[in-house]
């Protein structure tokens, strides 16, 4: 089966997400975070979403978990490159996420997790 | 005068990027704009996995709408499902039947022009939104 | 009977081509006479050429039709005379009541002609048939007048939401919105839209929303600018609200409209110099 590589930059890791996340690719997405974090004890989780074109619901709050499941392991999550109309779709949702921290591009997402650790 | 231009059958998880991904296309060669697009895919996703979550799963018609001065896009989700019997109900944010948060049904209605709910218990749910390509 | 009742007569046609000039003149004093004459916008010339133009593409368009339907390519010729006509009496200021006079001034000399036939049963139908024709042909003058007018709106409208959205990079960094009049859930969507793609177009890390041109506010537009401010910070970005008026500053408070943990600065320079502040800037006076 397909994964999302992880890659692990200073003490963070790095995802960068496809074109059309499938939900399973989600959820092992998560698993994979999930057990790279104890293995490494990283401090940041930067999540790349500029080339997702459509986030609904279910991807959104599997996001939000993933925050909320690094923060439990000490990891902070920054999601970044959040396209215009996939910023406005989930606004007009309803849909917040919280425990997730933003970022315009990777570099400010980098640089956030380096000022905060 | 309404075009049929696909016709996308739900029944498991990887369906629902075909239905993203059919919309999309769809949306695209009719020169939607890139905001209208992404909010009716996402309506599309939403009412997919509604249908394969509590309908068990159903089929997708995408039609292209043309009336004299404007064109739009369809999406009807059809299954054999055991229907609801509060549609009003089913429509108010924070409502689901099933676990989650039960923005499906209401968050996808604010995101299209149009939005036709039709179901009743034991006779499966019909579900239509289309999208009005916006002239600028 | 429908069919009957469009039946466009022989005799009609007849009578157009073998007195047309007569028709011609008698419609031209008609029109030289009536009220509706604008001299001011259109000299005698220019009238006779377009009534004998008029009286030959209706007479070719009758001749070539047994029937009364203008969705016939024979009645094109008319109806592109018309589009042209209608385009440049409104230009040159005429009323749509002015334009289609025109059209309907030509009953009175082809009733004139009608009521000398013999055959009263022709006669009925003649008239019959001309009333319809040059009523459906000056309905449709008015019609393409009220287009015109609807497509110029629509246009004006647009103009109106693009000046009224403008995004402004003040800053590398920051940009600035200055909001005007009130806001629709239309017009809405546009501010946030343009703001979200400036973003993402500028990289810019701060967005001033300012409402010094906004009068008042609802809980609708407060709504509106809650989900601006909650889409920027999806995207990366921050919001600072600038310019308040006190009146909606009362509003806000009356309405019990929870602005959240939204950064608000009295004027758009005190916002300004707040983001300067946040991009580690400083302004300092030379010398």
């Amino acid at each position: 089966m397909d994964r999302i590589p992880i890659a692990k930059i200073g003490s963070c890791l790095f995802a960068t997400i496809q074109v059309d996340m499938h939900d399973r690719l989600a959820l092992a997405l998560r698993e994979d975070l999930g057990s790279e974090l104890l293995r490494t004890q990283a401090k940041g989780v930067l999540l790349d979403i500029t080339s997702l074109d459509t986030l609904d619901t279910f991807i959104a709050r599997l996001l939000a978990g993933i925050g909320a499941m690094a923060q439990l392991l000490g990891a902070r999550t920054v999601l970044v490159g959040m396209r215009p109309a996939v910023a406005m779709t989930l606004v007009e949702l309803g849909l917040t996420l919280e425990g997730v921290q933003t970022a315009l591009n990777v570099e400010r997402g980098m640089a956030l997790l380096e000022a905060t650790r | 005068m309404n075009i049929p231009l696909e016709l996308v059958s739900v029944q498991t998880d990887d369906d629902l990027s075909r239905v993203r991904k059919a919309v999309s296309t769809c949306a695209s060669s009719l020169s939607f704009d890139v905001m209208s697009r992404t909010r009716l895919v996402t309506a599309a996703s939403e009412l997919a996995r509604n249908m394969l979550k509590y309908g068990g799963g159903g089929v997708v018609q995408i039609e292209k709408l043309r009336e004299s001065s404007r064109v739009g896009l369809r999406a009807t989700f059809e299954d054999q499902g055991p229907g609801m019997a509060d549609t009003e109900k089913a429509l108010t944010d924070g409502f689901s039947s099933g676990r989650g948060l039960g923005l499906g049904l209401g968050g996808a209605r604010r995101l299209v022009d149009e939005f036709l709910l039709d179901s009743q218990p034991g006779r499966g749910t019909k579900v239509s939104i289309a999208t009005w390509v916006r002239n600028r | 009977m429908p069919s009957e009742s469009k039946r466009i007569p022989a005799s009609l046609t007849v009578m157009i081509r073998s007195s047309g000039q007569e028709i011609l003149q008698e419609w031209l004093s008609e029109q030289l006479s009536a009220d509706t004459l604008r001299l001011d916008l259109i000299d005698e010339k220019t009238l006779e050429v377009e009534s004998q133009e008029f009286l030959a593409v209706l007479s070719s368009a009758l001749g070539s039709e047994e029937l009364v339907d203008f969705e016939r390519p024979a009645w094109q010729p008319v109806l592109s005379f018309l589009d042209e006509l209608s385009r440049a009496r409104d230009h040159a200021g005429f009323g749509p009541i002015e334009t289609a006079s025109f059209v309907l001034s030509l009953k009175q000399p082809l009733f004139a002609r009608s009521l000398e036939n013999p055959e009263k049963q022709s006669s009925k139908e003649e008239i019959w048939c001309v009333n319809q024709v040059l009523d459906h042909l000056a309905l449709y003058t008015t019609d393409l007048f009220r287009e015109r007018r609807e497509a110029t709106i629509l246009r004006q409208q647009e103009e109106m939401e693009e000046l009224s959205t403008p995004v402004v990079k003040v800053w590398d960094g920051i940009l600035a919105l200055p909001l005007v009049g009130t806001l629709d859930t239309r017009r809405s969507q546009m501010v946030t839209e343009s703001l979200l793609e400036a973003i993402a177009a500028t990289g810019s890390e701060i967005a001033i929303l300012d409402m010094t041109g906004v009068p008042a506010i609802d809980t609708r537009m407060a709504q509106h600018l809650m989900r601006t401010v909650a889409a920027t910070r999806l995207m990366g970005a921050d919001c600072i609200l600038s310019g308040i008026r006190p009146q909606i500053a009362q509003t806000i408070v009356h309405l019990k409209i929870q602005l959240g943990d939204i950064k608000t600065e009295s004027t758009l320079a005190a916002a300004l110099k707040s983001a300067f502040r946040q991009s580690g800037l400083k302004v300092q006076a030379e010398g």
